[in-house]
């Protein structure tokens, strides 16, 4: 480009360099910590290089019997935090695509109102109704379950809103010809507007994977039982800062496995995450 | 626009949307309806007895010192978090915009925070910073600077910025990309062309072009920093030292399950209802703004 001189370019990989030090270096650092003994770990400062602890720390924390995190193992939080991640995207995903369909292609009486119930919801997240939502998780037994953790965060008009702007999008041949071709409402769903909505369905899984994994107040509300917790919630357990028993490297180990997962989905999935989150949020 | 092609059909339609209605007439409408009827009571914590008081809960919550420090805080935190977040993300973005080589490559480190829980972000950091084991808390020691965030308000609050901002960076970077790739080039030429550096390039081509973007951002980042940053807050500092940063959706948490302040949590949850429709509607009016700008 005109008047971009080679210094500039130098100067700006070097700015983006030190801007990925900064970004990357809190979760580098965890990692670090999760190679070194405990001993390392609590005598600061700790080295910028990873230690040789790598295999001991992490079989101990992923095989070293159970109890680690009160009386639960690592593998039953990533279960929970993989059922929960999984339940949001998807069944967000499912009931909003329904009734996004429901609402473009069908004329039906309190069709506006059912849209207008739905979209105002946007104004409520569950952090600033928590206490009475609650109270709906008591009376309907929902403590403890996946169903409590899941079903309450999969109603929001975000994603129905996304798929009701793009089905506007298509055009009314397209359902014409499909009628005329004989295509009831299912078929027209199943071979036209499925396959249609899939880059869009990438991108929102990928978001609401995200969303449903990073959970921490409603987890934190909805479960006693210690293996009924998500990742995240184990992992504030473990902690104590002022406790002299924390088992730090453990701890450090626990939050690159917390860690890696959703970024490995953001990572490989990133395309359609980006255009996504791009396009879908204006 | 015509009028759209459907199908005939009468029942389907109301099975389709059965499912979404359900939840949220069940875990919307209901709790909010409960939140309100909630806020003109007084009960005592055990919940046997419930008296209508109307809006004194309002009053009593307005007038409580704790909550206007709580609304001082949340003020502070959403607006420096805001700052330094979209700061850093801006300058990174044109920085992005102008290397050839290697965006992908820059593109896929600097989206990783976007997957980070914002507890663990909080964690992280506190592990970095904290006074007995972290490494820069150390260094800080080191340099002869008194440094407790356990202890220290001010301190408490700069880490949770920080960690709530580091968070937020990938998203912000990400937007503002776009929001650069969108600028004609031929503008910014015709700018180095007359002689404009680029210094003065950015500020006025740039940066007034970026606008829309860093406003929708601004509300964006706001909300985030209102409502998403309870896990950072809950797991680095507790609301604490004292009530240093007990934040909005803190207070509602703390009252509300903690202190079992039935009324006035659910007078402060009402509150903070309508701060968010607000901050909806601004974000709406933007929206049709932003279609005269193409």
């Amino acid at each position: 480009m005109i008047g971009q001189s080679r210094i500039s370019r130098i100067i700006a990989h070097l700015a983006l360099i030190l801007g990925i030090l900064i970004v990357a270096f809190p979760i580098y650092y965890t990692f670090v910590a999760s190679t070194h003994s405990l001993q390392t770990i609590l005598r600061p400062p700790l080295p910028l290089l990873p230690g040789k602890e790598f295999f001991a720390n992490y079989y101990q924390a992923l095989f070293g019997g159970i109890g680690q995190i009160g009386g639960v193992n690592v593998w039953t939080l990533l279960l929970n935090s993989t059922i929960v991640a999984l339940g949001i995207a998807v069944g967000k995903i499912v009931i909003s695509i329904l009734s996004a369909y429901a609402i473009v292609f069908f004329r039906f009486p309190g069709r506006m109102v059912f849209f207008w119930l739905i979209f105002i919801t946007l104004m409520l997240p569950v952090e600033v109704r928590i206490l009475p939502t609650y109270k709906v998780m008591v009376d309907l037994n929902l403590i403890d379950t996946y169903t409590g953790l899941i079903v309450p965060l999969i109603a929001s008009a975000t994603a129905t809103l996304l798929f009701r702007q793009f089905f506007l999008t298509i055009p009314g041949e397209l359902v014409e010809a499909a009628r005329v071709d004989g295509a009831g409402p299912w078929r027209f769903f199943k071979d036209i507007l499925l396959p249609l909505s899939a880059t869009n369905i990438a991108a929102l899984f990928v978001i609401l994977f995200i969303y449903g994994w990073t959970q921490y107040l409603w987890p934190l509300l909805v479960t006693n039982r210690n293996d009924m917790n998500t990742i995240v919630i184990g992992l504030r357990k473990m902690i104590s800062f002022a406790d002299a028993d924390t088992q730090w490297h453990l701890v450090m180990v626990t939050c690159i496995l917390a860690i890696v997962p959703p970024v490995l989905v953001v990572v490989f999935m990133q395309r359609w995450f980006v255009r996504g989150l791009v396009e879908t949020e204006k | 626009m015509s009028p759209r092609v459907t199908f005939p059909n009468k029942l389907l339609p109301y099975l389709l949307v059965a499912p979404q209605l359900a939840i949220t007439l069940v875990f919307f409408y209901w709790p909010a309806s409960q939140a309100i009827y909630q806020s003109t009571l007084r009960e005592d914590p055990f919940g046997l007895d419930s008296a209508f008081v109307g809006i004194d809960n309002f009053r009593r919550v307005l007038a409580d010192p704790n909550y206007v420090n709580s609304i001082q805080v949340t003020v502070i935190f959403s607006i420096a978090t805001a700052v330094l977040a979209m700061a850093v993300a801006m300058f990174l973005a044109v920085m992005a915009d102008k290397v050839v080589r290697g965006k992908g490559f820059y593109r896929t480190l600097m989206i990783w925070p976007y997957a980070v829980a914002p507890a663990i972000a909080g964690m992280l950091w506190l592990f970095m910073f904290n006074p007995s084991m972290g490494t820069f808390a150390y260094m800080l020691r080191s340099a002869g600077i008194y440094w407790d965030p356990l202890l220290n308000g001010p301190q408490a609050m700069f880490l949770v910025i920080v960690a709530a901002a580091w968070k937020q960076i990938s998203y912000n970077f990400l937007f503002f990309v776009a929001g650069l790739q969108a600028i004609p080039k031929t503008l910014v030429e015709a700018a180095a062309i007359d002689g404009a550096g680029e210094t003065k390039r950015f500020w006025t081509i740039i940066f007034p072009l970026l606008a829309p973007t860093t406003f929708f951002l601004l509300v964006i980042n706001t909300t985030y920093a209102f409502f998403d940053t309870f896990g950072i807050i809950h797991a680095v500092t507790g609301g604490g030292p004292g009530k240093a940063t007990e934040t909005l959706v803190y207070k509602v948490y703390n009252d509300g399950f903690v202190n079992l302040i039935l009324g006035e949590s659910a007078a402060q949850s009402v509150i903070l209802m309508v701060i968010v429709i607000a901050l909806t509607a601004i974000q709406f009016r933007y929206v049709e703004k932003k279609v005269h700008y193409g």
